[in-house]
């Protein structure tokens, strides 16, 4: 299963994003039992695209919260596409689309 | 044409070839590392726009909590009716501060929502880019326990 939901409604043909990541969001800042940090983990970069073209595309820090929530809103219609996608500093990627309703 | 020279051509082609596929399908914008493991404020600004100099502004809605209970989830939301093409979210306080930039291009709203860490009672401040010049609005946020490690 994909690690992202979205939720895409249009309303006066603005489109509502909201959509939740899963990653556990590591800062490198904590440590373990023994006292060793944990090594830092987390999404740098979200980008969402409809029809083509990027329409909302943002670069996070370790300081967003573990398992992301983001929200925001572009001019669109029902019946779009939008496909929503992340990277992480380790390289690893993941995307989802889903059609706006 | 010798064997070396086609040798030389079909290994040009081949490296060409793999260059087209290795390419991503989603193209990410270069990740901007001076600017987010930054812990000053102004630096991470500098980095970013290529200038510090802001204005605060009243067309630019933050919101925030006033008490924020748990510093590992605080729910921020920025919004405004300039017309911008980036919208970044500072934490004063936190080991790095910027937290979040994001990209708004041509018809999308100006408007981002999502949660963020914060170490400490701090002050937290939007920065939006519109036309060359950045705009700020800030807010002071009371935390009751710190969400960066420990």
């Amino acid at each position: 299963m994909s690690s992202i939901r979205i939720k895409a409604k249009e309303r006066n043909g603005s489109v509502d994003v909201k959509t939740l990541m899963k990653h556990n969001m590591e800062t490198g800042l904590r440590k373990k039992k023994d006292g060793s940090k944990i090594p830092e983990h987390w999404i740098t970069d979200v980008t969402a695209e409809s029809g083509g073209k990027v329409v909302f595309a943002a670069a996070f820090n370790t300081s967003i919260s573990k398992d992301p929530y983001l929200a925001f809103k572009f001019a669109g219609k029902k019946g779009d596409s939008l496909t929503i996608s992340w990277r992480d500093n380790l390289g690893k990627t993941d995307s989802a689309e889903t059609i706006v309703k | 044409m010798d064997r070396r020279s086609i040798l030389k051509i079909t290994g040009t082609l081949s490296a060409a070839a793999a260059a087209t596929l290795a390419f991503p399908r989603v193209v990410f914008a270069a990740y901007n590392q001076k600017a987010f493991k930054n812990p000053k404020v102004e630096d991470s600004l500098n980095e970013l726009f290529g200038g510090n100099a802001s204005t605060p502004s009243g067309d630019i809605k933050l919101k925030a909590p006033d008490i924020a209970e748990n510093g590992a989830v605080v729910p921020i939301e920025i919004s405004t009716s300039m017309k911008v093409d980036k919208i970044a979210f500072m934490v004063k306080e936190n080991p790095n501060p910027l937290a979040i930039v994001a990209d708004i291009p041509a018809g999308t709203q100006a408007m981002v929502k999502t949660r963020v860490r914060m170490g400490k009672t701090t002050q937290v401040t939007a920065v939006v880019s519109s036309d060359g010049k950045l705009y700020t609005a800030s807010k002071e946020v009371k935390v009751t326990i710190g969400g960066c490690g420990g």
